[in-house]
C-alpha cells in the first residue's frame, strides 16, 4: 500500500506543480491577486506532498519492501540501516525524488521567508520553480518512477553498490543537490525579472543571501564528495577531474562568478544583464551535471540507447530550460539597461576580471568533459581528456584569480588609484613572498610549483589581514576600540574575509600534497617494515574479519615514529557477499600537518605477502578545512542582518503605501 | 580618457584576455587528448610510439605474471593481444578473462607500458573503449570467416 500511497502523492505533487507554474504567472501578467496568491499555498501544498512520496521510498528501505524494483535493486536485508536509508538515494530514479525534495524544500523555504517581496515578483519566482518541478515530476513518472512494483516478489535485494556504502555517500548526495537545486533559486528570481521587467539593485539584494547559500551548500557537497574518493576509492588521490566531479565543478564555477557579479550589481548597479545571464547558466549546468551523472551517458554514450526515452526527455528538458530562458534573455535583457559608469582601475574592473576568469574556467571544464562524449556519439573516435590538461589549463587561470583576490576588497568601487593601492598592499606583497620561501625551505625543497602556491596562499592571507586591519584600527576622532571596531563588522564582510582565508588554506593544502607527498608500493611479508618520511610501518600480519553484510581480512600495521609508537592503522579488503566484488577499504590516521595512508593491493607469493600501498601526505585535510572555511563564510554572508533589516523597512514601507493606497 | 575611450580599454582588455585565454586552452586541449587504440590496430603498428594512448580490450586468460610490484599481463580482442607491464597496485576488479584499459606508452620492444590501469567499478561493466575494441574485432573475425567461406565455395 505504502509504494501506491508515494505514487499518489507524486501525482498530486505534480497537479499541484501544474497550476502553481501557471496560474499565478497569468496572475501577474493580469493583475489578478486572487491568482497571484495562489502561489504560496500550492508551494507549501508540493512540499507536503513531495515529503510524503520521499517518505515512503525511504520506509520501503527501512522495511526491506523487495517488490518495489527499485528497492530490490539498491538494497538488501543484511544492509545496515543508514545505508539503506541512504540507498534511497543510491541509483537514478530516487536521486531524482532527492532533487525534487530539494527542490519543494528551497520552494518552501522561498515561500515563507519572502513575504516581503511584492506580490507579482514573488507570484513569478515561486511560478518559474513550479514549472521546474512540473518537469522534473514528468520525467520521473514516465520514465523513472521509484515506486515501480515488482512481480514475482524477489527474497532479497540486490544490495546497494559497496561503493556507497559510506559515511560520506550518506551526506554527500543531499548536499550537492541542496547546492544545485539552489540555483534553481536565482535562476527564478532572474526569470521572474526578466519577465517583469523589474531588474534593478533591489533585485540583486533579494538574489543574494539565496544564491550564496546556495553557493555554500554545493561547496560542502563537492567536498563530501571529493573525501569520499580519498577514502574509499583507496587511491589517496582527492580529486580526479573525472567527469562526474566536473559535472559538480562547472555549476560551482558559474555559482563563484555569480556572487561576485551580485555584488557590483546590488551595490552599483552594473552588470544586470551580465548577473542576469550567469545566473541562467550557473542553473543550467546544474541541470546538465544532474543528468549527465544521472542518465548514465559518462559511463557510456550507449547508455542513452538503452532507455531512448528517458535520453530524449532528457534532452528536451534541458532545450526547454535553457533554450527558453536564454530566448527570453535575448529578447528582454537589453531593456535592462548597463548601469553605472566605473573607471579603469575600481572595484567593478577588478570584479569584472575575477567573472571573465572563472568563466573561462568553467568553459574549458565543459570543453574537456563534452567533446569526448560529443565525438564518441558521432562515432568519430574514442578519445579521453585526463588531468593534465585540465592541469595545464587552471593553475594559469588560478593565479591571476588568487591575485585579484588580494587586491578587489581594498579597491574603492568607481575609481582607485594604483599608486594608492600599491602602497596599502606592499607590505602584505613582501610578507607573502618572504614567507612563501621561508615554508619552501622548511618543508626541505624549493620548487617552482610549491612556491608559487604557497605564495597564492600567503598573498591572499596577507591581503586579507591588511584589508581587516584597515577595517578596524583606530583612526581619526572615532576612538572606539579595535575590539568594538571588530564587533561593529558586518557579517557579509567576515563571511567574505572567512571564504578569501579559505581559499588560501586550500591553496596551501593543495602545494603541500602534490609537492611534498610520499607514496610507495611495497611488498610486505609478517615482520617487514618499511620508512616513509620518518614514520616506520610494521607489518603485523593478517586476520579475518566478518562485516554485517561482508567479510574481509584485515591487516594490521604499526607505525612508529623514533621507536615510540604512533598508531595502529588496518585496512581491509572486502568481499560483499551479494554482489562478490572485491573492494580496499585504506586505513588513514589524518592529523593537522600529515595523513598516513595504508592500502591493501593484492597477495602474492600464494598469500604470503601483500602488496601494500603507504603513503604520507602532508596537510591534506587543509583542502577540505579550505572548503569548509569557504562554505562558511558563504553561510555567515548569506545571514547578514543587512538582507533582514532591509526587508523589515521594505515590508514596512509597502504595508504603509498600501495604507495610504 | 573620455568614458568611452575607457569602456573601450574595458572591452579591448576583455577580449586580449579571453583571447589568450582561449589559445592557451585550445594548446593544452590539443598536446593532452589521449587517444584510444584497440590491440588490432597496435599490432598494425597505427598506434604512435612515444606519445601516451589507451589501449583496451580483454585481460588475457592465464598471462597474468605478478614479480613483486612488478605484474605483466596480455590485453587482446580476440585477434591480436599485446603485452603489457605494469608497475603498481591493480585496481580491485582487474581479472584475468574481464574489460580493461591501459594508459600508457609503447616500448620500442612492442611492450606497453602502462602507467595507470583502469577496470570500472561495477563487474557487469565494461569499460567502453574495451567494449568497442571487442566490437571491432568482432566485425573483423566476421569478416575473414566469410571470405573464408566464400573462398572455400569457389
Amino acid at each position: 500500500m505504502i509504494p501506491e500511497l508515494g505514487q499518489i502523492a507524486l501525482l498530486l505533487a505534480l497537479a499541484v506543480a501544474c497550476i502553481q507554474g501557471t496560474l499565478p504567472l497569468v496572475g501577474a501578467a493580469r493583475g489578478r491577486a486572487d491568482w497571484m496568491a495562489l502561489a504560496r499555498p500550492a508551494a507549501q501544498t508540493h512540499f507536503v506532498l513531495v515529503a510524503v512520496a520521499f517518505i515512503c521510498l525511504t520506509s520501503a528501505f527501512v522495511r526491506n519492501d523487495f517488490s518495489v524494483v527499485y528497492v530490490a535493486t539498491n538494497s538488501n536485508s543484511a544492509l545496515p540501516l543508514a545505508y539503506r536509508v541512504a540507498g534511497v538515494w543510491g541509483g537514478h530514479e530516487g536521486s531524482l525524488l532527492l532533487w525534487l525534495m530539494m527542490l519543494s524544500v528551497w520552494m518552501l523555504a522561498v515561500a515563507q521567508f519572502s513575504r516581503y517581496l511584492p506580490q507579482a515578483v514573488l507570484a513569478r519566482i515561486l511560478a518559474v520553480m513550479g514549472l521546474v518541478s512540473v518537469g522534473f515530476l514528468l520525467f520521473m513518472l514516465t520514465t523513472s518512477n521509484p515506486f515501480d512494483r515488482l512481480f514475482p516478489v524477489p527474497p532479497d535485494g540486490n544490495d546497494l553498490n559497496p561503493l556507497l556504502q559510506d559515511p560520506g555517500m550518506v551526506v554527500h548526495p543531499p548536499m550537492l543537490y541542496m547546492g544545485y537545486v539552489g540555483f534553481s533559486v536565482a535562476f527564478a528570481f532572474a526569470v521572474a525579472a526578466l519577465i517583469g521587467g523589474n531588474l534593478d539593485a533591489t533585485w540583486a539584494r533579494w538574489t543574494r543571501p539565496w544564491t550564496t547559500a546556495a553557493w555554500a551548500f554545493l561547496t560542502v557537497g563537492i567536498m563530501l564528495g571529493s573525501m569520499w574518493a580519498y577514502y574509499v576509492l583507496g587511491w589517496g588521490g582527492w580529486w580526479f577531474w573525472d567527469p562526474v566531479e566536473n559535472a559538480s565543478f562547472m555549476p560551482w564555477l558559474a555559482g563563484t562568478a555569480l556572487i561576485h557579479s551580485l555584488a557590483v550589481t546590488e551595490k552599483r548597479g552594473a552588470f544586470k544583464s551580465w548577473t542576469v545571464l550567469l545566473a541562467i547558466v550557473a542553473f543550467s549546468l546544474s541541470l546538465l551535471g544532474t543528468f549527465l551523472v544521472r542518465s548514465g551517458v559518462l559511463s557510456s554514450v550507449h547508455a542513452f540507447a538503452t532507455d531512448p526515452r528517458r535520453g530524449l526527455f532528457i534532452l528536451a528538458f534541458l532545450a526547454v530550460v535553457i533554450g527558453g530562458s536564454l530566448v527570453l534573455y535575448a529578447w528582454r535583457a537589453p531593456k535592462v539597461g548597463l548601469g553605472s559608469r566605473f573607471g579603469l582601475l575600481s572595484r567593478e574592473t577588478l570584479l569584472l576580471a575575477n567573472n571573465v576568469l572563472f568563466v573561462v574556467a568553467m568553459l574549458s571544464v565543459l570543453l574537456g568533459t563534452l567533446y569526448p562524449l560529443l565525438l564518441d556519439a558521432l562515432g568519430m573516435g574514442k578519445i579521453s581528456v585526463g588531468p593534465p590538461y585540465f592541469d595545464t589549463v587552471f593553475l594559469p587561470l588560478m593565479v591571476p584569480v588568487v591575485f585579484l583576490l588580494g587586491i578587489g576588497p581594498l579597491a574603492r568601487w568607481k575609481n582607485a588609484e594604483l599608486p594608492d593601492l600599491a602602497k596599502r598592499l606592499r607590505w602584505a606583497a613582501v610578507a607573502a613572498v618572504v614567507v612563501a620561501l621561508a615554508t619552501g625551505w622548511i618543508a626541505g625543497r624549493i620548487t617552482f610549483g610549491a612556491t608559487l602556491g604557497f605564495l597564492m596562499a600567503f598573498w591572499i592571507v596577507a591581503a586579507v589581514a591588511t584589508d581587516l586591519w584597515e577595517r578596524v584600527r583606530p583612526a581619526g576622532a572615532m576612538r572606539t576600540s579595535v575590539v568594538a571596531r571588530l564587533r561593529l563588522l558586518p557579517r557579509a564582510t567576515v563571511g567574505m574575509m572567512l571564504a578569501h582565508l579559505g581559499v588560501a588554506a586550500f591553496a596551501f593544502g593543495v602545494s603541500m600534497v602534490r609537492t611534498y607527498e610520499i607514496e610507495r608500493d611495497v611488498k610486505m611479508a609478517v615482520g617487514d617494515s618499511t620508512e616513509l618520511a620518518g614514520y616506520v610501518f610494521n607489518f603485523g600480519g593478517m586476520s579475518e574479519v566478518v562485516g554485517p553484510n561482508y567479510d574481509a581480512v584485515q591487516a594490521r600495521v604499526d607505525v612508529t615514529r623514533n621507536g615510540s609508537p604512533v598508531v595502529t592503522m588496518r585496512p581491509e579488503k572486502r568481499i560483499y557477499r551479494v554482489q562478490r566484488n572485491p573492494m580496499t577499504e585504506a586505513a588513514i590516521d589524518p592529523g593537522p600537518t600529515r595523513d598516513l595512508y595504508v592500502s591493501l593491493g593484492e597477495p602474492v607469493d600464494e598469500g604470503r605477502a601483500w602488496i601494500v600501498r603507504v603513503y604520507f601526505k602532508p596537510f591534506v585535510d587543509w583542502i577540505w578545512g579550505g572548503c569548509l572555511l569557504m562554505a562558511l563564510g558563504g553561510a555567515l554572508a548569506a545571514s547578514d542582518r543587512r538582507y533582514r533589516a532591509k526587508q523589515r523597512q521594505e515590508r514596512e514601507a509597502g504595508s504603509t503605501a498600501g495604507a495610504t493606497a | 580618457m573620455t568614458p568611452r575611450r575607457k569602456r573601450l580599454a574595458i572591452i579591448l582588455g576583455i577580449v586580449a584576455s579571453v583571447g589568450v585565454a582561449t589559445a592557451l586552452v585550445l594548446n593544452a586541449f590539443q598536446s593532452n587528448l589521449v587517444f584510444f587504440y584497440s590491440p588490432s590496430q597496435v599490432a598494425a603498428k597505427e598506434a604512435p610510439t612515444g606519445r601516451t594512448f589507451r589501449i583496451g580490450g580483454l585481460v588475457q586468460a592465464g598471462s597474468v605474471q605478478r614479480d613483486g610490484v612488478q605484474v605483466r599481463f596480455q590485453v587482446t580482442d580476440t585477434v591480436k593481444t599485446i603485452p603489457v607491464r605494469y608497475q603498481g597496485i591493480l585496481p580491485d576488479l582487474f581479472k584475468e578473462g574481464k574489460g580493461v584499459v591501459a594508459q600508457g606508452s609503447l616500448g620500442a620492444d612492442g611492450i606497453f607500458v602502462a602507467r595507470e590501469v583502469l577496470a570500472k567499478h561495477d563487474e557487469n561493466y565494461m569499460p567502453p573503449e574495451a567494449a568497442d575494441a571487442l566490437k571491432r574485432a568482432a566485425a573483423v573475425n566476421e569478416k575473414v570467416s566469410r571470405s573464408v567461406v566464400k573462398e572455400g565455395a569457389k
